[in-house]
């Protein structure tokens, strides 16, 4: 699954960035931030609206992450 | 005297421009989130012997450059463009509660082989929070110097000027390079050998969160936190405003006794008097709205509300990294516009950008305060609103509706439809520092004050000028301004302004408001003290209120929510946007919009009456 679908309170296990296209910048800034394999990422809120963009923590940092953003980044579920 | 160049690097709101200040002694601007300084500052002190120049760079994530402030950096870094400073060596700031993502950055600042000094900033925040860093360690697995910071506080740099003072660089430069994709396995194993962390984020910042980002209470907040900021700029400024305005009263009074009856009492009186009087009075409505937005700035807040509003603000056009610099713009559109430098998208940001004119500066603020208290009564509503307050919410809410609309349409020509970026960093809450908050409003009220002093000063004699010559015939039967320059030029231009319900006076006083909004207040002063017939001294509020229909007073608040009556906003989209063809694009739709709404407004109005 990818990190757009992760539930409100949830924590997964990254798996991976997904280039669109070779020179995808958002894929690239998303690596440089830490979306990179075996980090933990957790979502901690939703913003109004249906729920687009997302609040997710990478390590000690939280950032609004919008769908289209967040879908490019693989992630599986952690128990 | 030798000369040492060190360049400030680091991650967004890691607390660059903090330390700059701290070591030059400068005052720029620092807030609390990502892309407050979005051009490159330069500083020096004198340290023994040597003068240490010191340039603050805008933060970035990482040298691949995503935006127009990011590409500063990687410049000045790489090597590809040194603006005229060449750095002996990199001072790479970190914030050490967020390590994780800040030495990624150092470790690729490094990669470039330049001498590199690592500031691990914010030491009080970490030692707060149970943060345990081993310097010792963390300088050895990084292999370039480590040094504390805390750059909000007096001494909080003393270290690092102790280091720069005691070896004499530059630095020898690393070799060293390493493939990307490690950096983070480095950081991860570097973290584990010499840091602590009790808690990945502050438990305050989490309970504040789960308010605060709630997708209701969220909104609720902050929707009573902007409409309280409003209604306090015009209820806490009253009776400062009042002080100013009687004390201008009575220096006119006292020099209409002390001078004879002449040109010279004509200048002072009708010309500085009631002209600089009426913009001095809206000092204390100008500072109050800074307080509010700087101190918003300071607490973090803002990212959140960017948050909260993105989705909004995406289907229109523009994105949540708009909120900033637009909320900016309600102060004054030139800062905001420049704020949009770290919006990554150009899109995004164009159409920032162009909007940015059509938020509520503080330069409305005078004309909109002086109308309201002359056509609307100071009365309440449901017990619990100041109607005056109301019509000056509403006329913010207009400039909102039309923010988004103009976006929206912008959004509709656009024919580039690939992804739009947010990657918004959510920054640890802090509180306001009051040292920061006064230095930025006094900076405030010396801006406000020089614009005074300077252009608005020289226009309103420029324009008691041209109200005062020629004077009028010895059979004259109307006020002597209806003889002069500015009579006929406001009676040609007249008709052109007629259908929206202005008046010649009107006419004249927009002129010279076309250089700033608030000239016109003073102009409107100037045109009709020198109207008045007798020597009468009304204040100019019950001045407009017995000469213009409500209509009439309506059509003008309404062309100003639209009028990009300012030449530095022109001249900032110009810089901007590096276009006369989008400035020219902005222009003719702002004043478009102005006319179509007045001409509306005015006529609906007047038939209504």
């Amino acid at each position: 699954m990818d990190l757009s679908q992760l539930a409100k309170g949830s924590t997964a296990q990254v798996l991976g960035v997904q280039r669109l296209d070779p020179d995808d910048a958002i894929a690239q800034r998303l690596l440089d931030l830490g979306f990179v394999a075996g980090e933990l990422v957790k979502c901690i809120s939703l913003a109004p609206f249906g729920g687009d963009p997302l609040l997710v923590q990478i390590g000690y940092t939280r950032f609004a992450l919008r769908k289209v953003e967040a879908a490019r980044v693989q992630v599986e579920d952690v128990a | 005297m030798k000369t040492l160049h060190i360049a400030l690097v680091g991650n967004p709101n890691c607390g660059k421009t903090a330390l700059f200040n701290l070591l030059t002694g400068s005052r720029q601007k620092v807030a609390n989130y990502s892309g407050v300084t979005v051009e490159r500052k330069e500083g020096q002190f004198v340290d023994a012997d040597r003068i240490v120049k010191v340039l603050d760079l805008p933060g970035a994530y990482s040298l691949n450059a995503t935006s127009p402030d990011e590409l500063i950096t990687r410049n000045i870094c790489m090597g590809t463009h040194d603006y005229g400073f060449h750095p002996d060596v990199l001072v790479c700031v970190v914030d050490a509660t967020n390590l994780r993502l800040h030495l990624r950055f150092v470790l690729e600042i490094k990669a470039l082989g330049k001498p590199l000094i690592v500031a691990l900033n914010m030491m009080d925040a970490a030692k707060k929070r149970g943060i345990e860093i081993d310097i010792v360690k963390l300088e050895q697995s990084l292999g370039v110097p480590v040094l504390p910071t805390i750059a909000v506080a007096s001494h909080g740099a003393d270290i690092l000027k102790k280091y720069l003072a005691e070896h004499y660089l530059p630095l020898p430069a690393i070799e060293y390079r390493q493939n990307e994709s490690d950096s983070h396995v480095q950081v991860r194993q570097i973290l584990q050998s010499s840091v602590s962390m009790p808690s990945a984020t502050a438990a305050f910042d989490d309970r504040l969160d789960r308010i605060l980002l709630h997708p209701v209470f969220g909104l609720v907040v902050l929707g009573l936190v902007l409409f309280f900021m409003f209604q306090a700029v015009y209820a806490w400024a009253a009776p400062f405003q009042d002080g100013i305005s009687a004390s201008v009263q009575w220096l006119s009074t006292i020099t209409g006794q002390l001078l004879p009856q002449g040109i010279l009492l004509s200048l002072l009186q009708d010309g500085i008097f009631a002209g600089l009087g009426t913009v001095l009075e809206f000092l204390p409505q100008i500072l109050i709205l800074f307080a509010f937005i700087l101190a918003l700035e300071e607490t973090g807040y803002l990212p959140r509300a960017a948050f909260l509003l993105d989705r909004v603000m995406f289907a229109s056009g523009l994105t949540g990294r708009s909120f900033i610099p637009l909320l900016s713009s309600y102060a004054c559109a030139i800062p905001g516009i420049m704020a949009t430098r770290s919006i990554q998208d150009p899109r995004d940001r164009l159409a920032t950008i162009m909007v940015a004119p059509l938020t509520t500066c503080s330069a409305r603020l005078p004309v909109y305060t002086l109308l309201i208290g002359a056509f609307i009564p100071q009365q309440k509503v449901f017990g619990l609103f100041n109607m005056q307050g109301l019509v000056l919410f509403s006329l913010y809410l207009f400039g909102i509706v039309s923010v988004f609309g103009v976006a929206w349409v912008m959004k509709k020509f656009n024919r580039q439809k690939t992804d739009h970026a947010l990657l918004l960093e959510l920054p640890s809450y802090r509180l306001p520092n009051l040292r920061d908050l006064a230095i930025g409003l006094w900076d405030r009220t010396r801006i406000f004050l020089r614009r005074v002093g300077g252009i608005i000063l020289t226009l309103t004699i420029f324009l008691w000028f041209l109200s005062s010559f020629p004077g009028p015939p010895d059979d004259a039967v109307l006020p002597a301004i209806e003889y002069s320059f500015a009579g006929r030029i406001g009676h040609f231009l007249a008709p052109l302004f007629a259908p929206i319900g202005f008046n010649w006076q009107i006419v004249l006083a927009l002129i010279p408001g076309m250089a700033a909004r608030e000239v016109a207040v003073s102009g409107l002063a100037t045109v009709y003290a020198l109207s008045a017939q007798g020597d009468t001294v009304a204040q100019l509020s019950d001045i407009l209120a017995s000469q213009w229909s409500l209509a009439t007073a309506l059509s003008v608040l309404t062309w100003y929510v639209f009028a990009p009556q300012c030449i530095s906003t022109i001249a900032t989209i110009k810089r901007e946007t590096n276009s006369w063809k989008y400035t020219s694009y902005a222009v003719v739709y702002l004043f478009g919009l102005a006319y179509f709404f007045a001409f509306l407004v005015y006529q609906l109005a007047f038939a209504l009456q």
